[in-house]
């Protein structure tokens, strides 16, 4: 039978490419591992570069100058009330100050570098200062106050190695060595930043006004999205018959999911801001364009959700009698509920890292007060990322990475949040 | 008259847990004088889960060998590790010695893909790949470069195609995609395709349970006439369709090889009261 | 009286209109022999009274304040001397603009224009006016929807059915919300492009090759007209787009079919949160990234092999916007690789194929399609993705496939448009309205036909 040789002549083929075939099989895993690997070094490379980047804004420097407050020559009457002394101008004392403290600086030109040396916020301290401490009027007065962000860079590096080596570097240096010998500049943890809105001086730059803005913007989403993504889903879930209109409607929400986001901010401008002249650059505004663009992901993840409930336990609701709505609301809503959670939760964690459409409506405005409600003029945290990354001040690059890890941990913490919840109601049925 | 069967049903149980209890080893002849596959204390966990017991067995050259028995009775599992199809699970161990020609299938120095080149499989879903027939049947060839030319290529499909008695039908529309084949023509695209690597074993796994009557008889016709060429070791069912088409039939039992012998024998006069108990009906 | 206030007095009446229906549905049922002999349970009669506040009022208040403001004006704009209609309605606008903004009190008034005194005049007092009788009608209405809904609690009123029927429509309206939204930007867009076209030629702005939208600053400055030929910037957009394809697409289905074929279940419980934390880092960090990190790397890498590499590059921006579709890509294809059937996987590796011959002769063919509409839903992302090509690409207008050199994008054009000056009817910003359009058609017809390909891949293994 000649089979016999047709079987050997196979297992001899197969076995003489084998070699061949295997080389490529490891060839194409390769390329796998490559794959992965090359997403998770990026990643690695992108949160190493960022958290080296932004560490040292969480550190600022401040120098003690000993400031002498003299009523009159700040102008203040004999019996200042707290406004008087906070609305006074501080800074000709501050320079003074630094006079005394360097008295070899003499010439006009050497003066003005020197005046640089403190950050200007400092005659805000010095305000500060005095509010809570009237007494320290008509004294001399040893303050701490805020370094300038150069002097700060310089001050923080024990061997100076990486600045450039010009002649204004070297003076700026001497200084600091002067003022490290006597006790006055000293290293501390960055509160400023996280108690204040934004400024044109990196040491005095804050995110709290960004903070605010998100936190407002985001509850406006919240509020809007929430019930009318819930609504909407049980509607087309439960209610919707099978017609042209409701096909029009799945087909629709599938698309608004991946429109770009910033033709949602084309929406905001022609329609909330020219149409129905709601105020520029606040977070009802975004809020509002925000809702709009997680309303898609909050219907789609309460839909599957409310599709996880068996429909038993519906039924069973029904035949004692309850109305679909009753059902819907004392049975089915709330086996759904952990599910839809964590859809919004998803959802809102994508509104706070978007910032394309706030531009559109105007919340990139230099703003330096801290929004108090919602249709205060605002900014929000990406935002305030983008603002400060066009800045070409050193310190500002700090300050939009430190931004940063404060956004992506407030983004892991909503994520974390969110898987835990998945974890903890997960059920199977 | 229900309360009898309950009876009956629920004393057939107990008697089967005792019988399991008391097997010690498989009744009748496992062994054969030509054997082509050896199984010798065959043991398979999933996990911590045990799926066979102690399997030893032949698969003969030029036979068809069934293998039946109530379902989880481990008779797939055993299947799927005569060509190391458990190796795509991961939890799946197996000991015990299973030789091809007196080669050690399960060998560090074994080659998966030479086995599965040896010992084919048809599977219970008629699962054609979404290209056309030719390509279907083409595609062992292919992968293990068996033909050196277009010709040849075309001869080996032709040919596999006519071994499967499904090359009538399509040898018009061979690039006609394989999907669109009906279910009882698709499996036949399937054994060819198996066909096609020119393999020495054939194992199928209920090959026509997804299939109706007429195309089932079809796929039995055809396992008959494979015999001369393959030794076929086919899971099924159907005792009917054990009777028709195997010599020898093998009964399984919660993973263990109760008994083995003549499939006319096993059908008419079962030594084993489990198998005897399972033939008749009284559960299954 | 401001409008909060009159909403917190409706909101008031409401609550107190649910209590004492509830109340009286309670006591009704106590006469007639218990809670039973009721048709609706008594929180459904509160329900109702609170239904029939809130919903009128809030209706008429809705109505009025849209309106309100066209008739204030017209009349303000009355008040205008002949002369000055005869100036056309640009100027008009303008006045009205200065008018409302003062009597906003947001900006001062000029001292001795006695016209804008007058106009401001009678605009705060008409609003005035209006706003008292708004809310006036708006309480009246409210105090007779709960007067009304007490009177009719009676034992065979319907009060569940009713509510329940309100609850549904409510509902009805959140779901055509997805509806509104899309009508909105459709007609947002299409109504401020047509009005562009009408300036500039549909044909200029279609195959014009020269981009720079700077308009005249003042009317007189006819001279700096803007041209507006928008190839440079799809060819841009498209640059960027397809540099991001390149990367992300190999990278992206290497990296599902390595988790789903090959990988341990310990690598797998590694990798896919990391490719989800990748996924979910805001967009204006890859900008920041690509523009402080990638670009001057780049940058300096150009220079010591002796390239010169814009420090803007379409490159840079278009590398790490890849990096961003990565897990997208990936999270696709790995559903849709999820998708086929193992009984496939099996019938290759059964007659002895390798795993990698099954995957790129079987799984991939079988789930082409599905891996298809995963490409474009990425492409159109890459489209539409602004904050990376905002901070990392350019502002200038190049006709050019080289991806060392700086290139702008549609969506970088929007945004430029739109956050520079306010004025609201300039060629200028009625082209990013125009950019708008060609953004959210290019990207609707993707991702329909994505969409599309994806669900009938679905239909077909399910």
């Amino acid at each position: 039978m000649n089979n016999t040789t047709t079987k050997r002549n196979t297992t001899d083929i197969v076995k003489a490419g084998l070699a061949k075939r295997y080389a490529r099989e490891r060839r194409f895993k390769l390329m796998g591992v490559a794959a992965v690997s090359i997403s998770m070094a990026f990643l690695a490379f992108l949160l190493i570069s960022i958290f080296a980047k932004g560490l040292p804004a969480f550190q600022t420097t401040y120098i003690k100058l000993d400031i002498t407050l003299e009523k009159k020559s700040l102008g203040l009457p004999e019996e200042p009330t707290a406004i008087e002394i906070s609305r006074a101008r501080y800074d000709k004392s501050i320079k003074k100050a630094l006079l005394a403290q360097f008295p070899d600086v003499t010439k006009r030109k050497e003066k003005r570098m020197l005046y640089q040396f403190v950050s200007s916020y400092a005659s805000r301290q010095v305000a500060d200062a005095l509010v809570a401490d009237p007494t320290l009027l008509d004294t001399t007065a040893s303050l701490w106050v805020l370094a300038d962000d150069e002097v700060a860079a310089l001050a923080r590096q024990a061997d100076y190695t990486l600045e450039k080596k010009d002649k204004q570097t070297e003076i700026t240096r001497a200084r600091i060595e002067e003022l490290k010998a006597e006790n006055r500049i000293e290293t501390r943890f960055n509160w400023l930043f996280f108690q204040r809105g934004d400024s044109r001086e990196p040491e005095a730059a804050g995110i709290k006004g960004a903070i605010m803005g998100s936190f407002y913007t985001l509850i406006v989403t919240l509020v809007l999205s929430f019930p009318i993504g819930v609504a909407a889903a049980v509607y087309l879930e439960e209610f919707a018959p099978k017609n042209k209109l409701t096909d029009i409607i799945e087909v629709n929400i599938n698309n608004l999911a991946a429109v770009p986001s910033i033709v949602y901010g084309l929406l905001g401008v022609a329609v909330f801001i020219n149409f129905f002249h709601l105020p520029r650059s606040a977070p009802l505004v975004g809020g509002i364009v925000l809702s709009l663009m997680t309303l898609p992901t909050i219907i789609i993840a309460s839909r599957a959700a409310l599709k996880s409930v068996p429909p038993s336990i519906a039924d069973a609701a029904l035949a004692l009698g309850a109305s679909k709505i009753q059902t819907i609301t004392h049975h089915v809503l709330p086996l759904a509920m952990p599910g839809i959670l964590t859809g919004t939760i998803i959802g809102m964690a994508q509104a706070l890292g978007e910032s394309a459409p706030l531009l559109m409506i105007g919340m990139v405005a230099f703003i330096v007060d801290v929004p108090t409600g919602i249709t205060d003029p605002a900014t929000v945290l990406p935002v305030q990322v983008y603002l400060w990354s066009d800045s070409p001040e050193r310190a500002f690059t700090e300050r939009t990475s430190a931004a940063i890890m404060v956004l992506l941990i407030f983004l892991i913490a909503m994520n974390a949040l969110a898987v835990l919840l998945r974890k903890q109601f997960e059920r199977r049925w | 008259m229900t309360k009898t069967a309950e009876t009956t049903s629920s004393d057939t149980q107990s008697r089967n847990s005792q019988l399991l209890a008391e097997f010690k080893e498989t009744t009748g002849n496992v062994r054969v004088t030509e054997p082509k596959m050896r199984m010798d204390n065959v043991n398979v966990h999933y996990g911590d889960n045990q799926a066979i017991f102690d399997v030893n067995l032949d698969l003969g050259k030029n036979e068809v060998l069934a293998m039946i028995g109530p379902s989880g009775c481990g008779k797939s599992t055993f299947l799927r590790c005569m060509n190391r199809m458990n190796d795509t699970v991961d939890s799946c161990r197996v000991t015990g010695s299973l030789t091809l020609d007196g080669e050690d299938i399960y060998a560090p120095e074994q080659d998966v893909v030479l086995l599965r080149a040896r010992v084919g499989m048809v599977f219970q879903k008629p699962n054609p790949f979404p290209k056309s027939i030719y390509d279907n049947v083409a595609y062992g060839p292919r992968i293990h470069g068996l033909a050196s030319s277009k010709d040849e290529l075309d001869q080996i499909v032709e040919t596999s195609l006519k071994r499967a008695s499904i090359w009538n039908e399509v040898k018009d529309r061979l690039d006609a995609p394989g999907t669109g084949l009906s279910g009882g023509q698709q499996q036949r695209l399937c054994i060819a395709r198996t066909i096609a690597v020119s393999p020495e074993i054939i194992l199928m796994d209920e090959p026509c349970s997804a299939l109706d009557p007429i195309a089932t008889a079809s796929i039995e016709e055809l396992i008959d006439e494979l015999r001369q060429n393959y030794a076929i070791a086919i899971v099924t069912h159907s005792m009917q369709q054990a009777a028709r088409v195997s010599q020898r039939t093998a009964y399984f039992h919660l993973g263990r090889l109760i008994e083995l012998g003549e499939t006319k024998k096993i059908f008419t006069n079962p030594s084993h009261e489990l198998t005897e108990n399972y033939i008749t009906g009284r559960f299954g | 009286m401001p409008l909060s206030n009159s909403l917190l007095i409706i909101l008031a009446i409401a609550l107190i209109g649910f209590f004492i229906t509830r109340q009286r549905a309670y006591s009704i049922a106590l006469k007639n022999g218990g809670v039973a002999k009721l048709h609706s349970l008594p929180l459904y009669y509160g329900y109702l009274a609170g239904i029939w506040a809130l919903v009128p009022a809030l209706i008429l208040l809705a109505c009025w304040s849209a309106f309100e403001n066209t008739l204030i004006n017209s009349s303000v704009l009355g008040l205008a001397p002949a002369d000055l209609v005869a100036q056309g309605e640009d100027q008009m606008a303008l006045l009205l603009n200065q008018v409302q903004n003062i009597a906003a009190g947001s900006i001062e008034a000029s001292p001795d224009d006695a016209l804008q005194a007058r106009m401001v005049a009678r605009m705060q007092s008409l609003q005035g006016t209006s706003l008292l009788i708004k809310s006036a009608l708006a309480i009246i209405l409210a105090v007779v929807g709960v007067l009304w809904a007490f009177k009719s609690v009676n034992p065979n009123y319907r009060a569940r059915i009713k509510v329940e029927g309100f609850v549904r429509i409510a509902m009805l309206l959140c779901a055509s919300v997805a509806v509104l939204t899309t009508v909105g930007i459709v007609f947002s867009v299409l109504f401020e492009s047509v009005r562009f076209f009408g300036k500039v030629p549909i044909s200029e702005f279609m195959l014009g090759t020269h981009w720079s939208p700077q308009t005249s600053i003042r009317e007189d400055q006819v001279a700096s007209e803007g041209s507006f030929g928008a190839i440079p910037l799809f060819l841009g957009t498209l640059l960027i787009s397809a540099i991001a394809l390149i990367v992300a697409v190999p990278i992206g289905l290497m990296s599902a079919i390595y988790l789903t074929e090959y990988a341990k279940p310990q690598v797998r419980a590694f990798a896919k949160p990391a490719m989800e934390i990748l996924a979910g880092i805001p967009t204006v960090v890859y900008g920041f990234f690509a523009a402080l990190t990638v670009a001057p790397a780049l940058r300096g890498w150009g220079e010591s092999i002796g390239l010169s590499v814009s420090s803007e590059s379409a490159l840079a921006a278009g590398l790490v916007m890849g990096v961003m579709i990565i897990p997208f890509v990936s999270s696709l294809s790995d559903d849709v690789l999820n998708a086929v059937p193992q009984t496939m996987r099996d019938g290759s590796l059964g007659l002895g194929a390798t795993k990698s011959e099954t995957i790129r002769q079987v799984v991939i063919p079988a789930a082409l399609p599905g891996i298809v509409g995963g490409v474009l839903l990425a492409a159109s992302r890459a489209i539409g993705e602004t904050m990376i090509v905002v901070m990392a690409a350019g502002l200038a207008a190049n006709m050019t496939v080289n991806p060392l050199e700086a290139v702008t994008t549609v969506t970088v054009q929007i945004v430029t448009l739109l956050t520079g000056d306010q004025e609201f009817d300039s060629a200028k910003t009625l082209a990013a309205f125009a950019l708008g359009l060609m953004l959210f058609i290019t990207t609707l017809v993707l991702n329909v036909i994505a969409l599309h390909v994806v669900r009938k891949y679905r239909e077909q293994y399910e």
